[in-house]
């Protein structure tokens, strides 16, 4: 028996869709239903992202909780940045009891970019770390002190996040690859908006012969407005929008629908370019287009 | 050495309302950092004069966090201090305290802030390089310290986050890792980075007290 339908699906060869769920500034659980409704049969598994952007929001572990119990499958998103090494593990055991299954594990967002730029950052581990530790708990029923966990281990499918527009670019096939070593079973990149620079890394990865040691998911994120592809061309770390993909939406007639188009466009490259697994779609506060996304690209019937 | 930086002179007036002050400086990295050298110290006396807040006297330590040092420096001060409501001292957080242990009947604040260990890059241009955590891991990347001066305390490589070699939450700042990088790939060291680095062992970063003979 696999452990999730995400480590299933990633096993079969399928090319395999995920798609993200931001919880909301509060304690509404019915914000996160009316998004997982939305995006139900989009794909197989669902990230929750962990404070994203170091923004307080309802924990991933109680939105995953609220995905499990409508029948959805949650990638819980775990962040390096507000819980040390026992909060951490303590929040995988707790969400392992609960029946979560899949973990994407990051480093996370440093708060000055959040809405509490005086909160102290934890960063007690970095995410290879946590990988690591949670693959002990997993596979020698361990923590990272050596202790020894009393009952059954957690069955779990670890994720990582991989940035193919990062420099420098040996470092960064460098960490993919400790994280790899580390147990991560698959990878969702940074949205790409910039092909060829993003096929010119899966080369790199390639050589490096990781595409055979584990799942890539490409990452996708519609530009849902002129003011979404500033924010993406000029604010947000590491991501690349070339300037003809900017050009496109800010003197498109319909930015939405350029962006939209552009997106569909890019699902259709991807899917010809060997060595990935799968789409990672992210289209925070713009759920609502990614059904029809999937669709219209065939990602799912 | 010691980084500083002087708190804002509106808080510092609050502080010490309406005097008398005993003015404390330090004549080492307070000095450097031109936070509480025998300069700030005679600024700060004469803008407190004209402002018509009285100064019983000053004296500028060296260095001011020598707690047997600082007690025979101030003998001579018994008066001036006595007469004093206030003890400002411009120097580190070790410093005030110091003082405020040879004190301890007197109000003693402080008027720094003390930011890091840290380089002196140019004339008063200061940069992070050591956040004391107990357990230096420097030799593992070529000498240049991720703990301190990656916001992240990165230890297996860099965040995806950094552009044209600056970190990714201030671009004045350059990102540790690509100094990292570009030094051991100068050296043929590359491959340094390739061992993992296992969770950090802070249980050392807490301890308190240290004695020359137990080492
Ligand atoms: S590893 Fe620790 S002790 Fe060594 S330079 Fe960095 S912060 Fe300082
Ligand atoms: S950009 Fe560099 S220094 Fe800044 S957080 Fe990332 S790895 Fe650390």
């Amino acid at each position: 028996m696999t452990i999730s339908n995400l480590a299933e699906a990633l096993e079969s060869g399928r090319f395999v869709v995920t798609t993200e769920i931001g919880p909301p500034k509060d304690c509404n659980p019915g914000k996160i239903r009316e998004k997982a409704e939305l995006l139900r049969g989009s794909g197989v598994a669902f990230n929750i992202t962990d404070n994203q952007t170091a923004v307080t929001r309802m924990s991933s572990l109680a939105g995953s909780i609220l995905l499990l119990q409508m029948g959805m499958e949650p990638i819980m998103q775990m962040t390096c940045r507000d819980r040390n090494r026992i909060g951490l593990q303590s929040d995988v055991l707790g969400a392992a009891a609960l029946g979560v299954r899949n973990i994407l594990c990051l480093t996370g967002d440093a708060p000055s970019f959040g809405n509490h730029p005086q909160a102290k950052g934890v960063f007690d581990v970095d995410a290879v770390q946590l990988l690591h530790i949670i693959s002990d708990m997993t596979g020698k029923g361990v923590f990272q002190s050596g202790d020894r966990l009393s009952g059954p281990c957690p069955q779990l499918c670890l994720g990582a996040a991989a940035n193919p527009f990062a420099e420098p670019l040996e470092l960064q096939l460098m960490r993919l690859e400790k994280k790899v070593d580390a147990g991560a079973v698959f990878v969702q990149t940074q949205s790409i908006y910039n092909l060829e620079r993003f096929t010119r890394w899966l080369d790199s990865v390639r050589e490096a012969g990781l595409d055979r040691r584990v799942r890539i998911l490409a990452g996708v994120t519609p530009l849902k407005s002129v003011k979404m592809a500033q924010r993406m061309k000029f604010h947000v770390p590491g991501t690349d929008v070339p300037d003809a993909v900017y050009e496109r939406i800010v003197h498109a007639a319909d930015p939405a629908e350029e962006g939209y188009r552009l997106a569909v466009e890019t699902i259709e490259a991807l899917r010809e370019v060997r060595g990935i697994h799968g789409i990672h779609i992210t289209a925070l506060f713009w759920e609502s287009i990614i059904p029809q996304l999937v669709r219209e690209t065939g990602l799912v019937p | 050495m010691i980084i500083t930086r002087q708190k804002d002179l509106q808080e510092i007036l609050e502080k010490i309302g309406s005097g008398p002050v005993f003015l404390v400086g330090c004549n080492e990295c307070a000095t450097l950092c031109g936070t509480g050298g025998k300069d700030e110290i005679t600024a700060l006396s004469t803008l407190f004069a004209s402002k018509k807040i009285p100064v019983s006297g000053s004296i500028v330590l060296d260095p001011a966090c020598h707690l047997l040092n600082s007690k025979q420096l101030l003998k001579p001060c018994a008066a001036q201090v006595d007469s004093a409501q206030i003890i400002l001292v411009m120097a580190c957080g070790n410093g005030v305290q110091t003082v405020a242990e040879l004190y301890p009947e007197k109000q003693v604040v402080g008027g720094t802030d003390a930011l890091f260990i840290g380089e002196v890059i140019r004339a008063g241009v200061f940069e992070k390089r050591c956040s004391l955590c107990g357990d230096c891991l420097i030799d593992k990347y070529g000498g240049l310290c991720p703990v301190a001066r990656c916001p992240k305390s990165m230890l297996n490589g860099p965040c995806g986050g950094a552009a044209n070699g600056k970190c990714e939450i201030n671009a004045e700042m350059p990102c540790v890792w690509d100094q990292i990088y570009t030094h051991l790939k100068k050296r043929n060291q590359l491959y340094l980075l390739k061992a993992v680095q296992p969770p950090k062992d802070w249980s050392k970063s807490r301890e308190v007290k240290v004695s020359r003979d137990h080492q």
